[in-house]
């Protein structure tokens, strides 16, 4: 009962990106590149992956998987950090994003597998993958919030800052607020589709597994896992990534240091 | 009794330096803009890469945590700082005679930031750094934006404090009558140099 989308049917909605892009332009809100590009990334990459995902599918290699799962990784490490308007210095950056989604998507993925799951064997791809992939997906978007935010912050409130150290308060001190803050903004998103879920969004895996013939209760079951994964995760992630930065912000002295953090 | 003792202190292209403050008095220090005056006490305060040593009584600077060295060595910076919405926040406690001995009365508590006159900010600024009973207080400009009655005001209430808590103050200025009037001993930093004037 699937309906066909035609080249037009998608071109009607590529025209409506383009538009946006235009009207961005012209209103100087400087996002037309950047969405663009990410438009023209997501068809080639989707295209593509939607190809060899079966024979990846097959696959039981579990090196092959763990290939994967790091590829995954570092693009979305790289994707946080392209997200930054304060660039963060190289791979000192590129190990931060990295690390926290290690810690929040990597660890908790495998945890899932072994304890949840229980496929076998545990690396089966086709749970493996779209999990480790939810998971990026999601606290991706988390990371790189509260991190444009805390840089953003301590960047602008940089006289703050400095006079909180002057007060006599420790760097933990001084940068608390800008830190409670920027956790804020990188877990509203997961917040709001766990508010908002089967009210007001439908979450898609849920929807296609019923949409596919499964039994509803079980695909409730399996999005309410996913989604607690995904909150569980952003948080550890957002938690590792602002301890990271405000530790990084501060010389040995507590004096305000963005030398060594940004480009 | 304080003293702070500043040795062959060097810090970008200034220095060294070397300086002592004794308790209850006060060291003026001008310059030209540029000249280092403000990098000079944030170096004493720890907030700016230096070498050299900073004393106060036996206490070496880097012998204990920043942030409790500069509850003890106190700066005033010429533009404060507010983060809260209003004044009162900013406060543990507050005393009336405070406040009065610098022009205020106890409503200035319920003020908002967005207010205050830059006069304003340097004169509670002061009030709130003094929270923390600091032995050496380091005065950045402090009167720039205050009329000549404030100024008073605030000469007098730094002179009171440092007298109550044998306290000791370094104070940069460009007005020299003034630093004639409030310091014993005057400097000049020019070219990286600290020399005495009189």
């Amino acid at each position: 009962m699937l309906i066909e989308l035609s080249v037009f049917d998608l071109a009607l909605a590529a025209i409506l990106v383009l538009l946006l892009g235009v009207l961005s332009a012209s209103m100087k809100l400087g996002i037309t590149r950047q969405l663009y590009i990410a438009a023209a990334r997501t068809t080639v990459q989707l295209l593509l992956v939607g190809l060899v995902l079966k024979s990846l599918f097959a696959s039981t290699s579990i090196t092959f998987i763990l290939l994967i799962s790091v590829i995954m990784i570092s693009v979305a490490g790289w994707e946080i950090l392209s997200r930054q308007k304060r660039k963060l210095k190289g791979w000192w950056g590129f190990g931060v994003s990295t690390g926290s989604l290690f810690v929040s998507s990597f660890l908790i993925t495998l945890l899932c597998l072994f304890t949840v799951i229980q496929a076998d064997p545990w690396y089966s791809p086709q749970y493996a993958i779209p999990l480790l992939g939810m998971l990026l997906g999601n606290t991706m978007t988390g990371i790189a919030l509260g991190m444009d935010r805390l840089l953003q912050n301590a960047w602008q409130q940089r006289p703050v800052i400095e006079q909180r150290l002057m007060l006599g308060q420790t760097a933990d001190e001084s940068i608390a607020d800008i830190r409670r803050e920027a956790m804020r903004a990188g877990m509203i998103p997961i917040i709001n589709s766990m508010a908002a879920a089967g009210l007001v969004s439908l979450p898609g895996m849920m929807t296609g597994q019923i949409l596919a013939g499964a039994a509803p209760v079980e695909a409730v079951k399996y999005q309410i896992l996913i989604m607690f994964m995904i909150t569980s995760g952003t948080g550890l992630g957002v938690i590792s990534v602002l301890w990271l930065i405000s530790k990084r912000l501060f010389d040995e002295r507590e004096r305000l240091c963005f030398k060594q953090l940004l480009k | 009794m304080h003293l702070l003792n500043i040795k062959d202190l060097t810090f970008l292209h200034c220095g060294p330096i070397s300086l002592r403050v004794k308790a209850t008095e006060i060291t003026g220090l001008s310059g030209a803009s540029g000249s280092g005056k403000s990098l000079f006490l944030r170096a004493l305060a720890d907030l700016e890469v230096h070498e050299g040593n900073v004393i106060l009584d036996d206490l070496n600077q880097q012998s204990i945590t920043a942030h409790l060295w500069r509850q003890k060595v106190a700066l005033l910076s010429a533009e404060t700082s507010w983060w809260f919405d209003t004044v009162a926040e900013h406060f543990e406690e507050l005393s009336e005679d405070d406040l009065a001995a610098l022009g205020f009365n106890k409503d200035c508590m319920q003020w908002s930031i967005a207010r205050l006159s830059s006069g304003e900010k340097q004169r509670l600024g002061l009030l709130r750094l003094l929270q923390n009973e600091p032995d050496v207080l380091l005065l950045d400009e402090p009167t720039a934006n205050l009329d000549k009655h404030n100024t008073r005001l605030f000469e007098e209430f730094v002179k009171l404090y440092l007298k109550e808590k044998s306290a000791c103050a370094i104070w940069v200025g460009h007005d020299l009558e003034q630093l004639k009037r409030v310091s014993v001993n005057r400097y000049v930093l020019r070219e990286g140099e600290m020399s005495n004037v009189d």
